[in-house]
């Protein structure tokens, strides 16, 4: 034995014989994880939260959350001797006299960015293949809620320069707690600590945005992982892989060496773009005041839609019995969304609820062979990309010489006949590719090479695909619809018959699919 | 249809042949160095490159040194890093995958029973169901107990009182210039002027942001014949000048983009548009309501000044605004 194995031996005898972890550990590291690329993003996610709570602590070190006004003496020419609050200063301060503090501070926004971008990917992956199904649904759902906080935790660190563009954003985030009825003005006030802008704002969302809802997330996503852990990785099928098993690689060393590095890449590119690719310059907008207003002002990308949707609404209040509901803000800034929300949430249950398939589920879909609920997903993308693209009305009116008026009846019109088209077109792809794999399966693979048959007419040579591969085409189930008849034996009405009624509907459009191909099928074509 | 298994497992260079072993380590090896040397790059761009140079690079444009270097040094010492575990995990360590069982989540129907025998065996100690008097009034102790976290956040901040009501503008305070804060003399504003006004205080430093977040004025000169405005209307404007609160009526941002053509106002968050000749009527966009119009008139000396204060709320609307 070395001195370094001695040594190592040592200090592990000395934790186990205290709290006798070796067996716990000893299992844990035989644990292995199935290898996919898209398995990485929720890593992504975790790591640049890692890199957020890293640079954001260094921006702490000088920023200074206060509204307290004071004269700018630092050396950005352009702004010396104007008064600002000293939020807004020490960011200058950090970003033009602490060496590495602007890279700090594109590090800590583009990260952001990139956070919320990994989580939506993360979240459509987990979608689209299924993995939510049970026993995941807790999974979901506190992944909804990390998206959630993540909305928050950037609108609020997005606020706290009071900059020109931030000062925007929260006049925008008042008139919406304002538009809530009953309450919301108190709300505000209390919030704000006063009329806006108030006094107190920026000091509580400042604790907020650094130590109650990191809190939160790092409360949350420890339990999210550790159901990953403890419920094990999900696998898409293959030969080998069945709903008893889960294939892959063990956490040590190559897991382990994968994971780690596969962080300092995610740090480095991050860090890339930080060095060449300038985020939110505040310094060009100069500081926060109500009565001023730069053109073309826009949110960080996740806000976008929300923006959009708030841009498209129609002008609706009502005026009754002395107060005013602003519908023109309450629908698209918190009703659509709280819709979206919460249906997203509930999503593995009403799936559940649709095929009456409560068996756990460890291997993926293909999204193809579950047409209805790839087709609901990419609907609800379209959705959100037409609220987006209506949020950029005023960049693309002058990237592209359109006029505002025109982008925003293609929004209003759009939001509601795009995302129903953008789902009959998936389901019908889904169904064609799924032909696809059935041809492939019975026909094999176009090789391009064509032959002279003694009859003088030519065809192309098929070549068997790989058993390997024929398994995978094949072993997905299709569980038929539900039958549930309105009428019971004796033809008189069950209770609940709409009930049932709506949901043998959306059963039978959820199995939808072409039949796939079985053995018998295979044995048939080769008698032939 | 059968699942054949696997497919043969199939072994990596490296695994067979020593050389490309060698050969694979070397290349991990200079990842790893160039890891080291570009965190070199960084100190020393932190050490000796002062603060104030640049450099044009194209498509970039003018770049701050030591910012680049301290960038790249960073970015390109992780990188490295990563790139080298990762090599490293992928030419030289075990790769054959490993199979381990799942079992199902439901416990033993022995141990559900045993749970439930517990929690009810307890519950039957306790005698809750029996005991109402204790029952009651630990509800009313816990419902009470619940109270005072909400009412310790009361003084967060004032009550709105009339606060959103109303703004600095009084019958005769006189219409100043932002930034600049003079007086404005009528005569002076020629047609298709528009001037950003808040109103005069004694004292310029009592402004506070919140003033500033609902006084705003517009004043804007157009000929007075090109008004169509009811007669109330028409008789708060002064010869062609009319006077619109700057605080936009949809969520409050400044409408701050006058087009001198159509004479329209446009506020940049929502587009909300509106037409000065009729009012500031709501032409495009999500706004629901007008701009609230300023009073205005001359005083002795020929100096703006508000006839009456506004009429209505200004700003964003809210439960308790009576907007009949
Ligand atoms: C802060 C944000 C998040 C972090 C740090 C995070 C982290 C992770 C990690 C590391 C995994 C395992 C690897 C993987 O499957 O990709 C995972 C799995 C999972 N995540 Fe997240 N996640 C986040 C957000 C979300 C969101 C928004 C959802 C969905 C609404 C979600 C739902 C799930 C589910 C269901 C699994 C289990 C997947 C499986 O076993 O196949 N997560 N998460
Ligand atoms: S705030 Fe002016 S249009 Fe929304």
């Amino acid at each position: 034995m070395t001195t370094a194995e001695k040594r190592l031996g040592n200090a592990a005898n000395f934790v186990d014989e205290r709290i006798g972890a070796a067996g716990w550990v000893k299992k844990s590291l035989n644990k292995v994880f199935p290898d996919h690329w898209s398995f990485m993003l929720g890593e992504v996610c975790m790591y640049s939260f890692v890199i957020l709570l890293l640079s954001g602590t260094f921006l702490t070190l000088w920023f200074d959350p206060s509204q307290r006004d004071v004269i700018y003496e630092g050396v950005y020419e352009p702004l010396k001797g104007i008064k600002m609050s000293a939020a807004y200063a020490s960011t200058l301060d950090i970003s033009f006299e602490v060496r590495g503090g602007l890279l700090m501070r594109q590090i800590h926004h583009w990260a952001a960015n990139i956070f919320m971008a990994a989580i939506v990917a993360h979240l459509l992956r987990v979608f689209f293949t299924g993995a939510f199904r049970k026993p995941r649904e807790f999974n979901w759902i506190l992944g909804i809620l990390l998206l959630t906080l993540g909305f928050v935790e950037g609108l609020f660190g997005y606020s706290l320069p009071d900059d020109l563009l931030s000062g925007t954003g929260l006049r925008i985030t008042s008139a919406i707690i304002q538009a809530i009825p009953l309450v919301g003005t108190y709300i505000s006030f209390f919030l704000f600590g006063g009329a806006f802008p108030g006094v107190g704002f920026l000091p509580r969302i400042f604790t907020l945005h650094v130590l109650l809802i990191p809190g939160a997330f790092l409360a949350v996503i420890t339990i999210h992982v550790m159901l990953v852990w403890y419920q094990k990785h999900t696998q898409f099928p293959g030969p080998g892989r069945t709903e008893k098993n889960v294939v892959g690689h063990p956490i040590l060393p190559v897991y382990m060496a994968k994971a780690g590095g596969f962080f300092f890449i995610v740090f480095g590119v991050i860090a890339f773009l930080s060095a060449v690719a300038s985020i939110n310059p505040i310094w060009l907008y100069g500081p926060y005041t109500p009565g001023q207003i730069s053109a073309g002002s826009q949110p960080d990308w996740y806000m976008g839609w929300l923006d959009g949707l708030v841009r498209m609404a129609p002008p609706w209040e009502t005026h009754a019995f002395g107060h005013t509901v602003s519908w023109n803000i309450l629908i698209p800034a918190l009703i659509v969304p709280g819709i979206l929300f919460t249906g997203m949430a509930f999503y593995p249950f009403i799936e559940s609820w649709i095929t009456g398939d409560k068996r756990e589920h460890h291997l993926l879909d293909r999204p193809r062979n579950v047409p209805n609920r790839t087709a609901l997903g990419v609907m609800s993308i379209t959705f959100v990309i037409v609220a987006l693209i209506n949020g950029g009305n005023d960049i693309l009116a002058t990237n592209f010489h359109l006029s505002i008026n025109q982008i925003m009846w293609f929004s209003r019109i759009g939001i509601f006949v795009l995302p129903p088209l953008a789902f009959v077109i998936t389901k019908r792809l889904c169904l064609s590719l799924q032909r696809a794999d059935r041809d492939l399966v019975l026909h094999g693979l176009e090789t391009g090479r064509l032959v002279r048959m003694p009859s003088g007419e030519f065809v192309e040579i098929h070549e068997p695909i790989s058993p390997q591969k024929r398994f995978v085409l094949t072993s997905h189930e299709q569980a038929p619809a539900l039958e549930l008849s309105a009428t019971d034996a004796r033809g008189v009405k069950r209770p609940g018959a709409i009930k049932n009624k709506v949901r043998a509907r959306l059963s039978k459009a959820h199995a939808v699919g072409l039949p796939k191909v079985t053995s018998e099928d295979l044995k048939e074509i080769e008698h032939h | 249809m059968q699942d054949p298994g696997p497919a043969p497992h199939v072994m990596r260079n490296a695994d067979i042949d020593p050389k490309a072993e060698k050969r694979a380590e070397q290349q991990v090896a200079i990842l790893f160095g160039l890891s080291g040397v570009s965190s070199l790059l960084l100190i020393y761009s932190y050490v000796f490159i002062a603060s104030d140079v640049f450099v044009f690079i194209p498509v970039m444009g003018s770049q701050n040194v030591q910012q680049l270097g301290l960038g790249l040094g960073m970015s390109f010492s992780l990188l490295f890093l990563g790139l080298g575990a990762i090599h490293w995990a992928k030419k030289l360590m075990p790769e054959t995958e490993v199979i381990n069982h799942r079992h199902e989540f439901r416990s033993s129907d022995e141990d559900r029973d045993e749970l439930v025998k517990t929690v009810k065996h307890a519950a039957a100690e306790v005698k809750l169901g029996r005991r109402s008097l204790i029952k009651r009034s630990l509800g009313f102790s816990l419902g009470l107990f619940a109270l005072p976290p909400v009412l310790l956040l009361r003084d967060l901040g004032p009550l709105p009182k009339k606060q959103l009501e109303t703004t600095n503008w009084k019958a005769g305070t006189r219409l100043v210039t932002d930034p600049g804060n003079r007086p404005i003399l009528a005569s002076d504003l020629e047609v298709g002027a528009v001037v950003q006004t808040l109103p005069e205080m004694p004292d310029e430093t009592e402004r506070l942001l919140s003033d500033i977040a609902k006084d705003p004025v517009l004043l804007i000169r157009i000929r007075a014949e090109e008004f169509q405005l009811s007669p109330e209307k028409l008789a708060m404007t002064h010869d062609g000048i009319i006077a619109f609160s700057k605080i936009c009526s949809h969520m409050g941002c400044a409408v701050a983009l006058y087009e001198q053509t159509t004479k329209h106002l446009l506020c940049p968050c929502h587009q909300s548009t509106f037409d000065v000749t009729r009012g500031a009527k709501v032409i495009f966009g999500p706004a629901a309501r007008p701009l609230p119009q300023l009073d205005i008139t001359v005083d002795e000396e020929g100096y703006l000044i508000a006839r009456a204060p506004f009429n209505e709320s200004v700003g964003p609307s809210y439960w308790e605004r009576n907007s009949q």
